[in-house]
Formats: C-alpha cells, structure tokens, sequence
C-alpha cells in the first residue's frame, strides 16, 4: 500500500513510519507546520520547529520522501480561534479534538486522498477494527495511552481511510523499544506534555490575548448571588474546580466548587457539590460511528473528561445533531468537554457537553493527543 | 500518479542550477591550491593568483573594473552589502517582488508592480519626487525569481539617477540567462550568484560601477579582505568554480535560450490546454522560466504530487522550515487568493526534450486528478 503518515516528529508517529516502511509499504511522511515555532521552542510541546526538524531527519533515516505542510492559517482559526471563543462563552473546550478533526482528518487526509495515496496512519494510542458491518474504533490495548475519546469525533468514512498501528501495543516502552530497533534518534525523546499551542504555560494568558473582552477580574458568587471573592478572570475556572477560590472555598463547613461561570458578568458561580451533581446532560455536534439510537434509547458507557472511567448511561437522540444522556449515577461534567459513549472498549459516538439551565459541574480537563 | 524514485527530473533551476562540468574542474583545482590568498610567501602568491584570474573573469564578463568585484558567499550577502553599504542616509525603495534577501535588508518603502510584474514607472516616478526629494537607493531586480520578468532596469535607472537616487540591481537570476553589463544597466551595484548559472553554492559577487575604487562599509570587517569590503578567507573552490561556470554559461547563453524558451512555450501550451495560467505571461521573461497557476488547486498539493511522479519543481518562496508559503511575488500582481495556486518551472542548462516531454504528459494528468478546492479554501 502506498500510505501517508502524519509525522509529528515525536516517537510514536516517528514509529509508525519506520513500521510501515519495515513492513514493506510505499509510505510518504508529512508534518503539520501548526503555528510559526520561532517565537518559542517549548520543551515536550508537539508541532514547534524542533519536532519538525526531527520529522524530517527520521524520514532521511527511514528513506521516505517527507514534505512539511502549512497549516498556520487554519490552525489559528479552527483550532485557537474556537478555544479563545469557547472560554469566552463559559466553557472548557478540547482542542486536540477540532485539531483532529479539522487540520488532521479533514485536511491533511483530503490532501492524502487527493494525492492518490490508499491510506494515512497516525501515532494514536486507538484501535481501528474491521468488524461485521464495518470499521469500528476501539480503546488500545494501553489503556494508559488511550487516545479514543480525543478522537470520537471521528466519521466513518475517515475511519476507514485511516490506520492507527500503535493501538495493539502493550505499553509505551514497547513503542520506545521500536524506535531503539529502527534506529531512530527519536527513541528517548519525551512525550508531549499539554496543549502544543499554548507556549508559555498560560492558557488563560493566550485567549486574553485573543479575547480582551474576557481580560480582567470579577467577582465569585454564590448561586443566590451574594458576592463571597474575588476572581482575576473567567478563563482561569472550570466547571468542577476547587481551586483560586481563596477564602470562598470553604463555606458552612462545605467544600465549594465552580458550578457555573457567567463571562457576560465575568461571575464565577460556587456551590457545594451536591448541588452540582447532574443527572442528565445535553449533547451537541454529535458523530455516530454506530446507528444512532431509537425511542427507546441506547445502554452504553459514557466518559465525560479526558482521565476519567467510563459511566453507565442511557443515551437518547435529541434535535439538532444533538444527543441526551441520563447517567445511572450523577456527575459533575464541563460545558465544552466531550461526552464519549463506549460498548466494552468499542467508541459508540459522542458530543460536546452543552451549557444547561441546570447547574452541571466537572473538573479541569485539558490533556494532550 | 506512480512514484518513480529511480527517475528524477530536476526543474528547479532557479533554486539552483546543476554544476556545470567546467566549474567542478575548476573547484578541484583551486581545492588543491594550498596556500591562503593573503600570504606573502610562494603558496599564498599562487593561492592569490587563483583568486584574481577568477575576478578579472567575473569583471569582464560583467563590465566592471576587477578591482569593484567584491566576492561574497552568495547572493543574499551581496545584497545586503549593497544595500547596508550604500543605504546611509537615503531612503530605500524596494520592488514589491523583489527577493526576500532584499526585501528584508533594511526598512523600506515598497514600489508596487503592474499586473504582469514588472515595477510600476509612475509610482516609482511619485515616490522618487516624494519625501521632499530625499535621495533614495532603489533596489530592483533584472529577473523575477518565480515569473523570470525581466524589469526595464535601463529606464528605471535612468528615472533613478534623474532624481539623485542609487541604483541597485538584484541580476541573481539574470546573471548567465540574458545578456547584460553594468554600464548598459547604468546601475550602480549588480548582486550575482554562482549557483544559479551552474557554479557551486557558497559563493556570490557584488559588482559596482565605476572605473576607480569603489568604497563600501563592510557587513563583516574581518582582516580587511577585498579591500576592506568584505573580511574572511576567500572560498577559493567555490569562487574559482563560479569563474568558470560563468564563462561557460555568457558564452553559451544565446543558444541555451533558444532552446529554452522553445521547450517552455510548449510546457505553457500545454498547461494552458490543462486549464492553467502563465503568470506575468505579457511581460518579457527569461526563457527558461514559467510560472503555471491552476486556479483551486493548492500550489502545496501540485508540488507534491509532481515529487512523487518524479519531478522537481517549486512554489512560493522556500522557508526555512521547509513548507511551502504563500507567494508574495503573485500577491504583488493582484493574484488574490490564487497566489497560492501556482507553481515554479524553471528549466536548467542541462535539460532534455525527452524531461520537458516527460514533464508535460506528468502535469497535465496532476491538472486532470487534483479535485479543485472549494472557494476560499486555498
């Protein structure tokens, strides 16, 4: 097969290619040019100047022609652009999703269709199964590295274009090991840490930058809205978060967590978290890699933050693309995050958590993929 | 779309030519010349008599006197020796195409250019009367780098000096293509690079008019070498190379260009027949130069393709990172949103009809495959 790898110029990707080569494919390397690296050479961070130099001496290794592919521009609008904007609306957005989604699986893919080439693997830690009725997603057998619920938007027609060889293996020195075998200087290079992006350890720093109107502090309150303290920006909370609440974070002997941020007021809403428990939550920008369910819903397993273990539920259709999830337990989820539905290790589908009048709560969950 | 990695045909020539047979002679000698040029014993006499035959070769070929060719790395440092060396207290006035060594040699106000490239008179003219007539150096190119237009840079200069200005010519792609001499140019510095007429990389000239000494404030001052002009050891290999890749390209250059420009036409016709344009295609252009814009068709995605059907082209101008960049050059000439849709022939010396046949059937079945981007998507 002639197959396109999206090198990152890390390990994983970098074994991916000394693989495919290995087992006698035509393959082609090509990196992702996200952002202009000069003005930082982050440590551990994907994509800068450093990873694509690395790229391209692993490609010379392996023998494969590698090209470097510009994708500044829409990087900064599809991927940035929309994280500013989703803090700005009171959210917590997953980044690495609409990179997936957009400059990896719609663009880089549709240049790798469009160039003849039969497939494009990538370093995710994700499992690609042709099952019965057709290609199927699947957690990896490293259930440390498990990449599936950064990749759930996904569509089955990119599925089946895509190859993700690192799925089947047993754990990260496995993959180390690899690289040692291939002969790759990028055997002991440290994984990537974070969002690639933010290049100063300040994500709240970068969307001020592209949103003043979010810029500068307010006030915490309660949910009757008497002020308890003072915050130093919206962009610094989560729904979840127990942290930077200062003298407010203990309140009639009960812990208090964000339940709710309000950016129009920059008001940062606490509550204990019994009331932030939700039971039901609302769904939008859904992909369905299996048949969406009937009335009488679908019994799945669904994980609402990036760490976390997979929750019974039942999920139902809802308008506009969307999706309503019943947890059998309440939890605590983040607008803005994903919502993932499983089957035993098969990804089912899934949607971002929508803002709802009901008050919802969660935890910090922004994680690398 | 097969890739034939056992076959390659390199048509990138103004990245840089193939080496010319002559030029590696030439290295392999001067490689051999032990001496350092600036010696006084045996060795560095002979070293220095390598170094001057190559000068006075390059001068004649160029019509300057030997002693204002100052040898330099390349290209982009006899540019921006021109330009920081005579630039004290002028203004500087830069073509709106001109090659980034140029463009971001110092602070300067841009010419725009017409449609079909070439630098706009009248506004050269108000910008030259502007600014209550401050002299100005203006720099501009004898050939584009991505089009091959040719600038009238004998009027240009005649306009220039009319208002006090200096006149820098960038020749780098010019240099061994089309016929010139300083003094028919009037300008006053010429910049050239051995690589693209067939020397080896690493080395280049600034050419000034002038029959006596021609004073310029050194980039890098070194031990007062080239007269003052330009500090450190020669490099003797690649200098004695570009000498002689340069004899060999003037006096080669009227039958090369027939024969270029033949095989370019039948590459723009047929091109043209696959759904693409020539840009600056009214202008005058060097013969071995076409620049083919297929319209919704990312300039990134063509050149790929054609790698992997074996053939060597370019797009947009190289950044270090390797990607490939929207052009400034096509941008200059209004080409909107398409400026990103086009990409570099450019034929070298050593081409054959069997590779410029072989090219034509490989770009008119990429025209034929690539899908055109919606709208706005490039």
């Amino acid at each position: 097969m002639r197959i396109l790898v999206a090198m990152s110029g890390g390990v994983d990707s970098s074994v991916v290619a000394a693989r495919l080569v290995d087992e006698g494919h035509e393959v082609i390397g090509a990196t992702l040019q996200l952002y202009d690296s000069r003005e930082s050479t982050k440590k551990g961070a994907c994509c800068a100047g450093r990873d694509i130099h690395d790229a391209r001496r692993v490609a010379d290794r392996l023998g494969i022609p590698h090209y470097v592919i510009d994708a500044e521009r829409r990087f900064h609008d599809s991927v940035i652009g929309t994280f500013a904007d989703a803090y700005a609306a009171g959210e917590t957005p997953v980044p690495c999703v609409a990179c997936n989604q957009g400059v990896k699986f719609t663009d880089l893919l549709g240049m790798a269709r469009d160039l003849g080439v039969d497939a494009m693997a990538t370093g995710h830690y994700v499992r690609r199964v042709d099952g019965p009725d057709g290609v199927e997603m699947h957690r990896p057998v490293d259930a440390g590295r498990d990449q599936s619920w950064f990749l759930f938007a996904t569509t089955r027609d990119q599925l089946d274009f895509l190859r993700f060889p690192l799925g089947d293996m047993p754990d990260k020195a496995a993959v180390r090991a690899e690289a040692e075998r291939f002969g790759l200087a990028v055997a002991a290079k440290p994984d990537s840490q974070d969002l690639c992006f933010v290049t100063d350890g300040s994500y709240a720093g970068l969307v001020e930058k592209l949103r003043p109107d979010v810029m500068g502090g307010g006030e915490i309150v309660d949910q009757s809205g008497h002020v308890v303290g003072q915050h130093e920006g919206v962009t610094r909370y989560t729904v979840g978060q127990s942290r930077r609440l200062g003298n407010a974070a203990m309140r009639d002997g009960a812990r208090q967590m964000v339940v709710g941020i309000e950016p129009a007021s920059r008001r940062v809403v606490i509550g204990p978290r019994a009331q932030a428990v939700a039971h039901t939550l609302m769904l939008r920008d859904m992909n369905w890699l299996v048949p969406p369910p009937g009335p009488q819903g679908m019994r799945c397993a669904v994980q609402i933050r990036a760490r976390e273990a997979a929750r019974p539920a039942t999920v139902w259709q809802a308008a506009g693309n969307g999706a309503r999830v019943e947890l059998d337990d309440g939890a605590v989820p983040a607008p803005g995050q994903a919502c993932v539905m499983y089957d035993g290790t098969r990804v089912l589908g899934g949607g971002f958590i929508r803002r709802a009048e009901a008050v919802q709560a969660g935890s910090e969950g922004k994680a690398a993929s | 779309m097969n890739t034939r990695r056992d076959s390659l045909t390199y048509l990138d020539a103004n990245a840089s030519e193939p080496l010319r047979a002559q030029a590696l002679t030439a290295m392999v000698s001067a490689a051999g010349v032990v001496g350092n040029p600036s010696s006084v014993h045996r060795a560095g006499r002979a070293a220095r008599a390598v170094l001057e035959t190559a000068r006075e070769d390059l001068a004649t070929l160029f019509g300057v006197a030997a002693e204002n060719c100052v040898l330099t790395s390349g290209g982009t440092e006899a540019n921006v020796l021109a330009i920081t060396g005579q630039a004290q207290g002028r203004r500087v006035l830069v073509g709106a195409t001109e090659h980034d060594a140029v463009r971001g040699a110092v602070r300067a106000q841009v010419v725009p250019v017409r449609p079909d490239g070439v630098l706009e008179h009248g506004a050269l003219e108000r910008m030259l009367a502007a600014d209550g007539g401050t002299p100005a150096l203006v720099c501009v190119m004898l050939a584009n780098n991505e089009t091959g237009v040719i600038n009238p840079v004998r009027e240009i200069a005649a306009l220039c000096h009319a208002h006090g200005a200096l006149v820098h010519v960038d020749a780098v792609q010019a240099a061994g293509r089309i016929p010139f001499s300083i003094g028919e140019l009037g300008a006053d510095s010429i910049a050239i690079s051995g690589h693209k007429f067939g020397g080896p990389k690493g080395a280049g000239a600034l050419l000034l008019a002038g029959s006596r000494f021609h004073a310029l404030t050194p980039l890098l001052a070194g031990g007062g070498q080239e007269q003052g002009r330009r500090g450190g050891t020669p490099a003797l290999p690649a200098i004695a190379g570009m000498a002689a890749a340069a004899r060999m390209a003037v006096s080669d250059m009227a039958q090369q260009a027939g024969r270029l420009a033949t095989w370019r036409d039948r590459i723009e016709a047929a091109a043209v027949a696959a759904g693409a344009q020539v840009c600056g295609e009214s202008a005058p252009r060097l013969a071995n130069t076409t620049s083919l814009l297929l319209p919704g068709r990312r300039a990134q995605t063509q050149l790929i393709a054609l790698d992997m059907a074996g053939y060597c082209v370019s797009a947009g101008s190289a950044c270090s990172s390797g990607k490939v960049t929207r052009s400034h050059v096509l941008d200059a000439m209004g080409f909107g949103d398409d400026a990103g849709c086009a990409i570099r022939v450019s034929l070298p010396w050593s081409v054959t009809q069997g590779q410029v046949d072989g090219f034509i059937a490989a770009y008119t079945a990429m025209a034929a495959r690539l899908p055109a981007l919606q709208a706005g998507a490039a």
